[in-house]
């Protein structure tokens, strides 16, 4: 009997079966950060009881962690304790953690797979909803809270549902100046923020193989915001070569054996999804989004939608509400939308290739006057690489500033934080009302629109900055 | 966890779609490393203005709805991020059952871990509660019965397996009820594994 990916993930971490279809899953890995590991800390010594796995735990500090001044204390004493707590934890129970002088520091979802702690066929949990991320490897990896934190730190399992199967297949190439983030926000815009509730998404198609792993995990990472928990790609020749030599891959005849299991988890041929959606690459344009839900996006050379054209009435009341907290008029082109700020970062869009993008972008030229522009690189891994490259003088000199790795202005829990009002052209997963501070207004993007949006002092269309490649 | 078994309370309407967690919970209050007494920051950006003064216009701020003990709320509530602050602080204002058309997944999961009882009806049951939410009544939820009772006597049935439906009833502790229950068969599982993928441990 042919199996999708996910059945084969699932069906392998099954450790027993209970009535109602519920099944006790075993967790290989799982990443700790400071926001939703120290209530689960607190219950196991409320408990009294232990780690049963502690080397199957990574603990990194990356959502209230500054991104300045890092040679110094953290000046927010609660921010501060919060992480302190996260080191003291993970020394009482035995567990390797990743401290912010660590050359390793960085997003979990970053840091993560950067050190070979995600393999393909593993499960891996966080505390993190962004936590699909790490599907990209072929990995079932999904977002969890810190009740379920503390089951897997005590017991290495999770009483699950198996979910639903949708395949998103992509056809066709991307256009020039077309990414990973434009394929995730037109998939978003088209099934819905609640539109893959209940169901595991396998990308796969010629535009998703022909992705690199960076741009796969940019994909995997927004699974959650059509309301899935799960999103993968089948692991292929991309996925192993980005894995070899990684610190914490399998090494030398253990790789082989390692590889050879996971050229055995990819779809077979004849699987049954449960839903099926296609996608014409060849006609994506650079994506943005205009509202106040990741869904309610737009092609950069189009307007912002008209509530009167929606389809029911719902959906028209939730437009006008967007509309009037966004301050922006249905009709308007998407191009003469203003923003203030731009930040390129967070774990859709803080790795390299994400940077180097942007750098090509602003080589050379310089950010609109009035403009406030930060970069934050996903890990201190990828800031030392884009160092290397030079890509810290390019953005310097176009008048971004270049901070410390962290989750900054895409959760806006440490200083980095708009006023309200503010507009934000940002490369982050979430433009809910004041993700990036109370009152402040976010257009998602990907990294080379949000560069050109910073030069232009308006939403601005990549293509027009990319030139040759 | 506190055992749920029945509860009369009045029924707050939230009608909007996609509430989500920021909204619940905002991110700003996500350094505190505590549980408990969260209830002062649920829905805070929409209970109070920027001086800490409370918003007449807010649900939750009014009468009788500020004693609200139930939630009926609009599609794909608590989507968003995973923070189990969003129903702590929920469940600290009072709030331990929220009906909606749909839930996002690790909140509705949250949800039974804290002892709630999040309820999915479908659109003429949720249009039914919502009136009676909007008219400030109190509804009747009995979890044995699988019934949400109405004022005008009619009943709503509570779709909810057996398994969550005996641990809320009962209030029974998940990690220990799986310790007790499958420590050995972990043990069996994590053996196999290792034999089957030696290099997955080493």
């Amino acid at each position: 009997m042919p199996f999708t990916l996910y059945d084969k993930l699932w069906n392998s971490h099954v450790v027993a079966e209970e009535e109602g279809g519920i099944s006790l899953l075993y967790i290989d890995r799982a990443m700790l950060h400071e926001v939703s590991s120290p209530q689960a800390f607190a219950a196991l010594r409320e408990k009294g009881l232990k780690v049963r796995n502690p080397g199957a735990f990574l603990a990194v500090a990356d959502h209230s962690v500054p991104t300045r001044h890092r040679d110094r204390p953290i000046a927010d004493p609660q921010a501060r304790a919060q992480v302190e707590l996260l080191a003291r934890n993970a020394s009482d129970f035995g567990i390797d953690m990743i401290g912010l002088d660590d050359p390793r520091q960085g997003i979990v979802h970053v840091t993560g797979p950067e050190q070979g702690f995600t393999l393909p066929g593993l499960t891996l949990v966080c505390g993190d909803s962004h936590t699909a991320t790490h599907g990209a490897f072929g990995t079932l990896a999904f977002g969890i809270g810190s009740g379920e934190c503390e089951s897997v730190l005590a017991t290495q399992v999770l009483r699950l549902t198996k979910a639903k199967t949708l395949r998103v297949n992509v056809h066709g190439d991307l256009p020039a100046g077309v990414g990973a983030k434009d394929i995730i926000l037109a998939v978003v815009g088209k099934l819905g923020s609640n539109g893959a509730i209940g169901h595991a998404i396998e990308y796969a198609g010629p535009a998703i193989r022909a992705l690199t792993m960076e741009g796969r995990m940019t994909l995997c990472n927004m699974s959650i915001e059509a309301g899935s928990r799960t999103g993968l790609v089948a692991p292929d020749e991309v996925t192993f070569a980005w894995l070899k030599g990684r610190s914490l891959a399998p090494k030398g005849a253990d790789w082989d054996a390692a590889v050879a299991h996971w050229r055995t988890l990819p779809s077979d041929e004849g699987a049954v999804f449960d839903r099926v959606i296609d996608i014409d690459a060849t006609k994506l344009v650079p994506q943005v989004s205009w509202g106040t839900s990741p869904d309610q996006v737009a092609d950069v050379t189009g307007r912002v939608p008209d509530p009167a054209g929606a389809r029911d009435a719902e959906t028209a009341a939730k437009m006008t509400k967007a509309l009037s907290y966004m301050g922006l008029t249905a009709g308007m082109p998407v191009r003469d939308i203003v923003v203030g700020h731009v930040f390129i970062g967070s774990c859709t869009n803080g790795r390299i290739e994400d940077l180097r993008i942007a750098a090509r972008v602003l080589k050379d030229r310089r950010i609109a006057d009035g403009v406030q522009a930060l970069v934050v690189p996903g890990s201190k891994a990828v800031k030392s690489q884009a160092e290397a490259e030079g890509l810290d003088t390019i953005f310097r000199a176009a008048g971004f500033e270049w901070r410390e790795p962290g989750c900054s202005l895409c959760v806006a829990m440490n200083d980095d934080r708009l006023p309200p009002g503010a507009r934000c052209a940002s490369t982050s997963n979430r433009n809910f009302e004041g993700r990036q501070g109370q009152g402040a207004r976010t257009h998602l993007m990907g990294p080379a629109m949000a560069a050109a949006s910073a030069i232009a002092g308006h939403i601005a269309d990549p293509r027009d900055y990319l030139g040759e490649a | 966890m506190q055992p749920f078994t029945t509860l009369t309370a009045i029924a707050a309407p939230l009608i909007e779609a996609d509430v989500d967690t920021d909204i619940i919970y905002p991110a700003r209050f996500l350094t505190i490393t505590e549980k408990k007494g969260l209830g002062r920051y649920a829905f805070h950006d929409r209970r109070y203005d920027g001086q800490g003064r409370e918003l007449a216009d807010f649900v939750l701020n009014r009468d009788p709805w500020r004693h609200a003990g139930i939630l009926v709320a609009g599609p794909n509530f608590g989507c968003g991020s995973s923070r189990e602050q969003a129903p702590w602080a929920i469940l600290d204002m009072g709030i331990r059952c929220i009906i909606a058309p749909s839930f996002a997944e690790i909140f509705r999961g949250n949800c039974y871990r804290n002892g709630m009882l999040p309820v999915t009806v479908g659109e003429a049951d949720h249009a039914a509660l919502l009136s009676d939410a909007s008219a400030g009544a109190s509804l009747h939820v009995d979890l044995s019965a699988r019934t949400i009772t109405r004022p005008d006597g009619s009943a709503i049935a509570i779709a909810i397996d057996d398994g969550k439906r005996d641990a809320l009833l009962n209030g029974w502790d998940e990690v220990m009820g799986i310790l007790n229950l499958y420590a050995g068969t972990i043990d069996r599982y994590e053996q196999d594994r290792r034999t089957r993928l030696p290099w997955l441990t080493r």
